[in-house]
């Protein structure tokens, strides 16, 4: 087995160049102990909006979401069970002037086949909000696709980047 | 391809200093990422640090900021001024040996899109009242960032404060 390198690996990289619906990473390899993302997306509408996240094409109830965050004025944390997705904060509108908005996500143990997954994200939104959130799907399934999808009315902007990188962990 | 962080500069603090800066930051990166140890030598539990791109001293810098001290949790938004004010930095009064830690990631900063960041803090000092703090910032600008700036106003970055500018592949 060639020696662990304890780095992360791109699988895969996406700018927009057009706005879209929704942007998929798919057959996402296995091989990896641990998953990050890091986005910097916009929405084509001028006010922020939800992104919503799920797994394999899941859109059952089978997912919960747990979230703190401000909003310039007060601190507020919300929960909701037995959902269709993860709420993973917002994206930005006139995001050319606002700012797109800044997100980074770790997925660990992604491909194991005997427990549930627990995904841990920072979103943050200039001039809307900042979000800490923890998401769970309900599903022993190795993760193979991630779906990123803005809530409506709005698409993902063009010029929004998502990379996904593997972890391999590093030999002790 | 690997994600790499390769240190593009750092800066230990041997005598007390009331900036840091880098100069000259190259733009063959996809993103930014500035991890800092501070505490400067303001006579009371927290300081402030300020943090300016390419000198620009317009008012071009807002956030939303959320934080928790331990025992309430609070939001509010930093009106547009001439620099970003990350608070909570560990000052004289904090217990002795502790320091701030600090992670600023800015993506796209070579992008003619003005630059959004996100900065997370932790002020933990073994006292009564500490912080956790994260912000969504703004720089209002298209430039790439060329330069960065942190300063203490009036005060000083103590010895062994460390600040280490990172460009990500």
């Amino acid at each position: 087995m060639a020696a662990k390198t304890g780095t992360y690996t791109l699988i895969n990289s996406t700018t927009l160049s057009t706005s879209a619906t929704s942007v998929t990473f798919s057959s996402i390899p296995g091989t990896y102990t641990d998953l990050a993302i890091v986005t910097f997306a916009g929405n084509t509408t001028a006010s922020a909006y939800d992104i919503l996240v799920t797994f394999n094409s899941d859109t059952g109830s089978n997912y919960s979401r747990t979230r703190l965050y401000g909003n310039g004025t007060s601190a507020v944390s919300t929960r909701d069970s037995n959902v269709s997705n993860i709420v993973v904060g917002s994206m930005n509108g006139s995001a050319s002037t606002n700012g797109f908005s800044v997100g980074r996500y770790n997925i660990n143990d992604y491909a194991n086949t005997t427990t549930y997954k627990t995904m841990l994200v920072r979103q943050d939104t200039p001039g809307s909000t900042t979000f800490a959130i923890v998401g769970l799907w309900r599903s022993t399934a190795a993760i193979t696709s991630i779906t990123f999808t803005p809530e409506a009315p709005s698409n993902i902007a063009s010029g929004s980047t998502f990379k996904l990188y593997g972890i391999e962990a590093g030999n002790l | 391809m690997a994600l790499q962080l390769f240190k593009i500069a750092d800066t230990t603090v041997g005598s007390p200093v009331n900036t840091i800066s880098f100069s000259n930051i190259p733009s063959g990166y996809t993103d930014l990422k500035v991890v800092f140890s501070l505490r400067n030598d303001v006579a009371s539990p927290q300081g402030t640090c300020n943090i300016r791109f390419n000198s620009d001293t317009g008012n071009n810098y807002t956030y939303r900021r959320l934080y928790g001290n331990g025992s309430s949790a609070a939001s509010d938004t930093g009106a547009a001024t001439n620099n970003l004010a990350f608070t909570f930095l560990v000052g004289a009064t904090a217990t002795s040996n502790t320091f701030s830690n600090w992670e600023l990631y800015i993506p796209n900063y070579t992008s003619s899109n003005y630059k959004s960041m996100s900065f997370d803090a932790a002020h933990e000092t073994n006292s009564t009242t500490a912080y956790l703090t994260m912000y969504a910032a703004l720089w209002s600008n298209s430039s790439a960032i060329s330069s960065i700036v942190c300063e203490t106003f009036g005060q000083n970055f103590v010895t062994n404060t460390t600040v280490t500018l990172y460009g990500v592949l």
